[in-house]
């Protein structure tokens, strides 16, 4: 029975709560009217989570679940839906709808996966802003998990133009325009202007390759776009995979992606400490001159990031797994095609972005799937602020995010990292080239709270509703069958408590019990909403480029209000 | 004074042209002038108001006379009959919008049926290619601004797609084509002088079937073998396919658009795949694209809905109740019917009995047959129930796929007459009624042990396998 009005009382569990500074000690959480509270009347239903381990709802910051490039994957590969057993689509109904899929699961999967594993957030990293309508679509059929959706800027022509010429505050007022004609969250950037390039065959592959006819570098995007993210005071920071992505010797590049922070801080409302995310690092972390000398850029590249606070990432953790890569980094996903021969999709948006989709087995016994398996690893394993470093897998592109719970057992085992090394072919290459065989850091439960929720609500600027159990946010809690105190030494147990929770809690309501799922309340769409004047020249800017190069209206282009689902406005003034 | 709409997208072909301007009467309830809309798509908006419109359902009664229903009546009919059928199946959507292929799939998946569309019939082979190869494409926005070399193959735009050339590929000004048609060259593969190759710089007049031999030519001269290739291919002389190779190749952007001329000659999805390779081919030297000249105005639409529903665009089989599977040449409708598998028939949005073949339509006709559509038409006339909907795009607003999958928000013009539903709302009608049945059922075998999961699985049939035993 779905009562969000009732009062809910999870009792005695190990309480994790990073931004409370809670450690596993024995407490309560109580719940009313859909909120966290401290305390509640004695009609209250009890959840008993003696000798389990409770936290926030999970929190992804990095996905890709709902839009035109997603669908893609599924529609190109029936393959996909073949395969059964314990992640290959294999689960019996549950829940109102059919669940489908493997790397790309359907939307019905993708809500009902996420809250088996006590997640009730995800950010869809990249909306093509022409295609935001059909995104919205997708989050109303995903269920449970609220949903954002990032746009995509680092290839628009409008920001380009306005970057160019310094006009920070025109540029701010287009992408506050675009968030709300798209009802997208935050800025994302996909290989600035390298994207652009693609459509006509080429790339940018350092942060100086000037952009084809547009006489701009991707230097200058990002700073650009970080300075309009400031001006206007966003909830989350720019959010990038920079260029070069996936290539040997691309740790230089993303090192002066990362400098280009240097000196800039941030004042807004949200709580957010960092200036740029960037995303997937381990496709970032590379070393060596070739696919032959390739090799773990992991302490290079968090040396720096250890080092300098404005500044947040998430792992991408390759789970060697056969996948589907999708980014709308189109030279990327074309040149991957051209080691693999799999099958290649692309799509060129016009104005402002690109995508491509090609298959991918990441086979633990080829020696550059073993390293870049190391490789994520050392990302958090090197990390000395676990608020600043998140578990993702890029999904799915290294890998299903129905793989964190295993990802969180290498994590907190070496033994299990151990045991996945012993399985490789080339252990002893993939060891030559990474550092991984000499680390035996092992985290605790409270590193991952602040891995999983914690940390990547605070980077979304999202702490007041998520990431915490404190008074006030979302009633979100995941209670995992983990005993604190007797953590158990068969890494393939914790494994199974990540991946079924005892229960998860969406807003006060019980929506999983003992792994399955048994009710599906309303989920919500969150947005930013900018408050500031109307910008005469952008609003001319936008008539102009809509009435010569667009394909269609702009009459039709805003997403209209009936077609968002559940929206929440998150609000801000503009300076 | 009448009124002015803008802005308002077209529903007839998947051009789904999105700047048309409406010009309706003081009550809002005529529409008297249409512009920007080429002939058919203003005869479409002029057509809807024009003439008497059937407002009710209506069932054949047992003497062969119809008779008018309340649409509760029509979807407890519905529901009623689909609880009584084994393999129900849904066929259709050439003119719904999203929210009711959205709601078709809720409704199938109650019923454990079949959900196929029209691709079925027309662009299966280029999703099935697809399958197989991938898919390199842009959306028609970046036709307009970039491309410079322009490939009909097997497609005839200037009578099937009649804005498709001026709109977004060959006249149109874009942002690096400032000049238009004077900066695009123009091919056109087809067996027939169309008027497609009247007005293109270059028409290979193919041999009628021999497309992929075509396509291998021009693959022969991207990997340097042009000099094994014979004198004539598939009628085209190999000057001409040395000339046109060049062109393919030095193009800054190309594109390929392909109809059914393409997909229904002989090899089929195994021509779209090897347009695909020759796709791939190019990308290493130039920019291409490819895209399937997709025929109705939301005819992608329910590729995309059931993509992220069960993974699969079309022939959607339900009946395993617990997941979904798809095999086209099992799955799909014309097989089905041949094969005589289905005991229900809702056919919405299209007209089946006027496009199958007469055996699958003789094999349908045994069983009950509805037929879920805004006007009269063949399917309607040898219904069972015939249910009228509103128009898609005129009377009702949603969202639709136009062939380059960029989603466009269409909006309603007029209102429906009153009282009548649209397909969704008819939809979760049905739905909700057979939620209701289902549950009656589930109460009334309730001493039966264990069903499969904590709440009742809300499928009619509750016969499906464990997983484990089919592989
Ligand atoms: S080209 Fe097609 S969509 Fe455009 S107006 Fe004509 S019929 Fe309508
Ligand atoms: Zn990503």
């Amino acid at each position: 029975m779905v009562n969000s009005m009732a009062e809910l009382l999870i009792k005695n569990g190990f309480v994790f709560d990073p931004i409370l500074g809670i450690k596993g000690d024995i407490a309560d959480v109580a719940i009313k009217n859909g909120r966290i509270t401290d305390k509640v009347s004695d009609k209250a239903e009890i959840v008993d989570a003696s000798g389990k381990t409770v936290m926030a709802g999970g929190v992804d910051i990095h996905t890709h679940v709902a839009g035109p490039k997603v669908n893609v994957g599924r529609e190109m590969r029936p393959e996909d839906k073949f395969f059964r057993g314990e992640y290959r689509g294999g689960v019996l109904k549950q829940g109102k709808r059919m669940e489908m899929g493997f790397s790309v699961p359907s939307t019905w999967k993708t809500g009902y996966a996420y809250a088996r594993m006590g997640y009730t957030f995800a950010n869809e990293a990249a909306m093509p802003p022409l295609f935001a309508p059909h995104v919205h679509e997708e989050f109303r059929d995903t269920p449970i998990i609220d949903q954002t959706a990032m746009p995509v800027f680092g290839n628009n022509w409008f920001c380009f133009e306005y970057i160019k010429n310094d006009e920070t505050e025109n540029n701010a007022a287009y992408i506050a325009w675009l968030l709300s004609a798209t009802k997208g969250f935050g800025i994302k950037i996909v290989n600035p202007g390298g994207t652009e390039a693609w459509a006509w065959g080429k790339n940018c592959s350092s942060i100086h390759d000037e952009v084809p006819h547009f006489e701009i570098t991707p230097a200058e995007i990002v700073t650009g776009l970080i300075k309009a993210n400031e001006y206007l005071g966003l909830p989350h920071s720019v959010h990038i995979h920079g260029n070069n992505m996936g290539n040997p010797g691309n740790y230089k590049d993303t090192l002066d992606t990362l400098r280009l922070t240097s000196g800039i801080n941030t004042s807004n409302k949200f709580g957010r400490e960092q200036v740029l995310h960037n995303t997937h690092l381990q496709f970032h972390a590379y070393k060596g001159s070739s696919w032959s000398d390739f090799e773990s850029g992991a302490k290079e590249v968090m040396d720096y990031v250890n080092q300098n606070k404005n500044i947040t990432v998430d792992i991408g953790q390759v789970t060697l797994d056969e996948t589907t890569t999708m980014t709308s980094d189109g030279p990327f996903e074309y040149h991957l095609n051209q080691l693999t021969h799999f099958k290649w999709a692309n799509l060129d948006v016009e104005i402002e972005t690109g995508s491509g989709v090609v298959p991918h087995i990441y086979d633990k016994d080829v020696r550059t799937s073993g390293i870049q398996w190391a490789i994520g690893l050392e990302i958090a394993l090197f990390a000395k602020d676990m608020m600043r470093v998140y578990i993702t897998t890029d999904h799915p592109n290294a890998g299903p995010f129905t793989r964190y719970p295993g990802i969180i057992a290498w994590l907190m085992s070496e033994k299990a990292r151990q045991a996945t090394l012993d399985t490789m072919k080339w252990k002893d290459k993939v060891i030559d080239a990474s550092n991984i065989a000499s680390m035996d850091r092992e985290l605790g439960l409270y590193e991952i709270a602040q891995m999983t929720r914690a940390g990547p609500a605070k980077a979304l600027g999202l702490l007041d509703i998520y990431g915490s159990l404190k008074e006030g946010s979302d009633g979100n809690v995941a209670v995992y069958n983990l005993n604190a105190d007797e953590l158990p030494s068969d890494p393939a147990l914790i494994e199974d408590a990540f991946r079924n929770t005892a229960y998860t809690v969406k807003e006060g309501v019980i929506v999983v019990r003992d792994g399955k799922i048994v009710a599906e309340p309303p989920k919500h769409t969150l947005w930013t909403k900018v408050n500031m004047p109307e910008n005469a020249q952008v609003m001319h800017d936008i008539r102009e480029k809509f009435s010569t190069s667009y394909s269609i209206n702009l009459e039709n282009y805003p997403v209209f209000d009936e077609n968002i689902h559940n929206a929440r406005a998150i609000e801000l003034d503009a300076n | 004074m009448p009124k002015t709409l803008e802005g308002i997208g077209c529903p007839f072909c998947g051009c789904s042209c999105d700047d048309v301007r409406v010009i309706v009467s003081d009550d809002e309830k005529k529409i008297l002038e249409v512009e920007n809309a080429c002939a058919i798509g203003t005869e479409i908006f002029l057509q809807a108001t024009n003439h008497e419109r059937i407002t009710k359902p209506r069932i054949r009664q047992p003497d062969g006379n119809v008779k008018e229903i309340s649409y509760d009546e029509a979807a407890d009919y519905v529901a009623k009959t689909i609880m009584n059928s084994k393999k129900p199946l849904m066929y259709g959507f050439g003119s719904t919008t999203c929210e009711a292929q959205r709601a078709a799939a809720r409704l199938m998946e109650l019923s454990g049926g079949i959900l196929d569309n029209c691709a079925s019939i027309c662009h299966g082979p280029s999703l099935m290619a697809f399958f197989d190869n991938g898919h390199p494409t842009c959306t028609l926005g970046v036709v307009k601004n970039r491309a410079d070399v322009i490939l009909y193959w097997g497609a005839n735009p200037v009578h099937a797609h009649p804005r498709h050339m001026a709109r977004y590929s060959t006249y149109p000004f874009g942002f690096f084509k400032g000049n238009g048609f004077l900066e695009r060259t123009v091919i056109v593969v087809d067996p027939r002088k169309t008027d497609t190759a009247g007005v293109a710089d270059y028409h290979l007049q193919i041999k009628q079937g021999f497309d992929y031999e075509l396509f291998n030519a021009f693959r022969m001269v991207m990997y340097g073998h042009e000099q094994d290739i014979p004198d004539m291919v598939a009628d085209v002389p190999k000057q001409s396919i040395l000339e046109v190779a060049k062109i393919l190749k030095e193009a800054k952007f190309g594109v390929c658009f392909f109809g059914m001329g393409l997909t229904h000659t002989k090899g089929r999805n195994h021509n779209v795949d090897i347009a695909i390779s020759l796709m791939r081919d190019l990308n290493a030297v130039s920019k291409w694209s490819i895209m399937a000249m997709r025929g109705h105005f939301n005819i992608a639409g329910p590729n995309k809905v059931w993509s992220w529903t069960y993974g699969f665009p079309f022939c959607v089989d339900l009946t395993r109740g617990d997941r979904a599977h798809m095999n086209p040449g099992e799955t799909s409708t014309i097989d089905l019917a041949i094969r005589d598998e289905i005991d229900l028939f809702i056919n919405i949005g299209t007209d089946a009995a006027a496009n199958f073949p007469i055996d699958a339509v003789k094999h349908l006709k045994k069983h009950p047959w509805i037929t879920i559509d805004p006007n009269l038409s063949m399917a309607a006339d040898i219904a069972d129930l015939h249910i009228p909907v509103g128009i898609s795009g005129v009377e009702v607003s949603g969202i639709v796929y136009r062939m380059d999958n960029v989603p466009i928000q269409y909006r309603k013009v007029i209102d429906m007459p009153e009282g009548m539903l649209s397909d969704e709302e008819l939809l979760d009608r049905i739905s909700d009624r057979l939620e209701e049945l289902i549950q009656e059922k589930v109460k009334a075998e309730k001493k039966k042990p264990e069903l499969i999961s904590s709440e009742p699985v809300l499928c009619t049939s509750h016969s499906a396998p464990p997983l484990n035993e089919t592989g």
